[in-house]
């Protein structure tokens, strides 16, 4: 029954993130960021098979200045986990 | 008292602020919350502090943490500038919020209680202090402490509370994942609000299953509603769950016509003025895109402008916003700024709705509070409900409104940025 989690997601605490954007330079296809440099990160988690997301998302994580990013394991399911957003609405944006 | 008439929390309310004695005489002598485990889940109770969480969960989450050192820290900030529920409630009768405080300690297995009302209402400061003291004059219960950070919107934010508590900041904390368990130096702490606890103290007196005796299946029990903008005089009222919002209104004096309906509060949604008919109850204004939230009700007469309001709301909730994430200190303003083009008619404002839109969607769900998903929520709502209006102002015809001051949504000052005050 002891899965291990074999998706992640990158989590960012929003207070002390400052915008510096280097998540967005070393993790492209994981972090977009909005106009005022703030990162809008992936809410699907990422399958760990994925080595380069998964190594970019690293570099993410070590690459912040204010150290506000963090590996999320989550032991998802193979299809895709919808999340539902703080609004409600189902997100399937990509 | 077991009669199943309203009131039931504001019982007794007059003038004056109900005494211990007094208070005893119209409910009875508080009980040991030992029944209370199995009435509280039973009785279905939402938290009222606008989340609308189930109160059982939150207690049962709160009963299985360790340590015997827990807090119960009574949310009584009232950050909403339209409400009045809990200052309405804590100056009529003190007691009852205190006796559900009370049966919540027990319950959890807490020694102290935090009460927080925010220091801009002196008057509630000195009606809970009174209260404190006569209470402590029996000499019964858990210690109670009285608490008063300063008035600010966010400050009300579970999280904030807990945070000025620990380190006199009124400001949100990041909580990674929810359910959080908030902690008051190492002790977990329970944030309730004070109308949930006159409930809870109901409950605990009079059971479950005269609780559920009004309201509906999945909102059960009564609530207390601040309506204010066009009616005779602004009034809070206790209300049962379910009851249709024209009697609401009916019985505030209000607008029998009116545009639209502000519902929930700052952070709520627009309510169009057509769905009188709805039942005041979660489950019956989601579908209609409104909430009951923090048990607000501000009515638009038609002769208003919804956006107007809109704009002047969302500039001072941008205002309000502690600054901590970036989505929230540079978002807000830039919606307000969006709304203040659309509403004048200045520069580009097709181009400023385009962007509104998608600013709103890009802000969404990126705070460590939920302060900018509520902005997002009263913006999406007003471009919805006030849909004709908004054609207008984008095409250069705004509505007579514009030409008139007359507002209806009461909206504080601006204060200056220097003159905000966190701690």
């Amino acid at each position: 029954m002891n899965r291990k989690p074999d998706h992640f997601v990158l989590r960012v605490d929003p207070i002390l993130c400052d915008g510096f954007a280097h998540c967005h330079e070393l993790a492209p296809d994981l972090v977009q960021v909005d106009e005022w440099g703030y990162p809008i990160i992936h809410e699907r988690p990422t399958p760990v098979s994925e080595l380069a997301l998964l190594k970019s998302a690293r570099l993410a994580v070590r690459g912040c200045p204010r150290q506000a990013l963090r590996i999320e394991r989550l032991d998802g399911p193979s299809g895709v986990p919808i999340q539902v957003r703080a609004s409600g609405r189902l997100d399937e944006s990509d | 008292m077991r009669s199943n008439a309203l009131p039931r929390i504001m019982l007794g309310a007059s003038e004056r602020t109900l005494t211990l004695r007094e208070h005893e005489l119209t409910f009875g002598r508080v009980v040991a919350g030992v029944a209370l485990e199995g009435e509280l889940g039973a009785s279905g109770l939402l938290g009222r502090g606008g989340a609308g969480f189930s109160t059982s969960k939150k207690v049962e989450l709160l009963r299985h943490q360790r340590g015997h050192n827990k807090v119960v820290v009574v949310n009584a900030m009232e950050g909403e500038p339209v409400g009045h529920k809990d200052r309405t409630l804590l100056s009529s009768n003190p007691h009852l919020v205190l006796d559900g405080a009370q049966n919540v300690a027990t319950l959890i297995g807490a020694r102290h209680v935090a009460v927080c009302v925010s220091r801009k209402d002196s008057a509630v400061v000195h009606h809970v202090q009174r209260a404190l003291h006569e209470r402590e004059r029996r000499g019964v219960g858990p210690a109670f402490e009285l608490h008063t950070p300063p008035w600010r919107y966010v400050a009300g934010e579970e999280s904030a509370l807990v945070h000025w508590l620990n380190d006199n900041e009124t400001m949100p904390q990041y909580r990674a994942r929810r359910p959080h368990v908030l902690h008051v130096g190492r002790a977990p702490a329970l944030v309730v609000n004070a109308e949930t606890c006159a409930h809870v103290a109901l409950i605990n007196r009079f059971g479950a299953a005269w609780f559920r005796e009004m309201g509906t299946p999945s909102s059960p029990g009564t609530t207390l509603v601040s309506v204010s903008g066009a009616v005779r005089r602004p009034t809070v009222l206790e209300v049962s769950l379910g009851t249709p919002l024209r009697s609401i209104l009916r019985e505030a004096g209000a607008d029998p016509e009116p545009q639209a309906i502000l519902t929930g509060g700052y952070g709520g949604a627009w309510l169009d003025g057509a769905h009188l008919d709805a039942p005041y109850c979660n489950e019956a204004l989601q579908p209609l895109g409104a909430l009951v939230g923090a048990g607000v009700l501000v009515v638009v007469p038609k002769s208003g402008c919804g956006l107007a309001e809109t704009h002047r709301v969302v500039k001072w909730m941008a205002h309000e916003s502690s600054r901590q994430c970036g989505p929230c200190a540079f978002g807000l303003p830039a919606l307000a700024e969006d709304l203040r083009i659309l509403l004048h008619g200045s520069r580009d404002p097709h181009d400023a709705l385009v962007r509104l839109k998608e600013r709103c969607a890009v802000i969404d769900g990126r705070g460590a509070c939920r302060h900018p998903d509520g902005v997002v929520r009263l913006v999406e709502s007003a471009l919805k409900v006030f849909a004709r209006h908004v054609e207008d102002h984008v095409n250069g015809t705004p509505c007579e409104a514009m030409t008139t001051t007359r507002r209806w949504v009461s909206v504080p000052a601006l204060e200056h940025e220097s003159e905000l005050i966190w701690e």
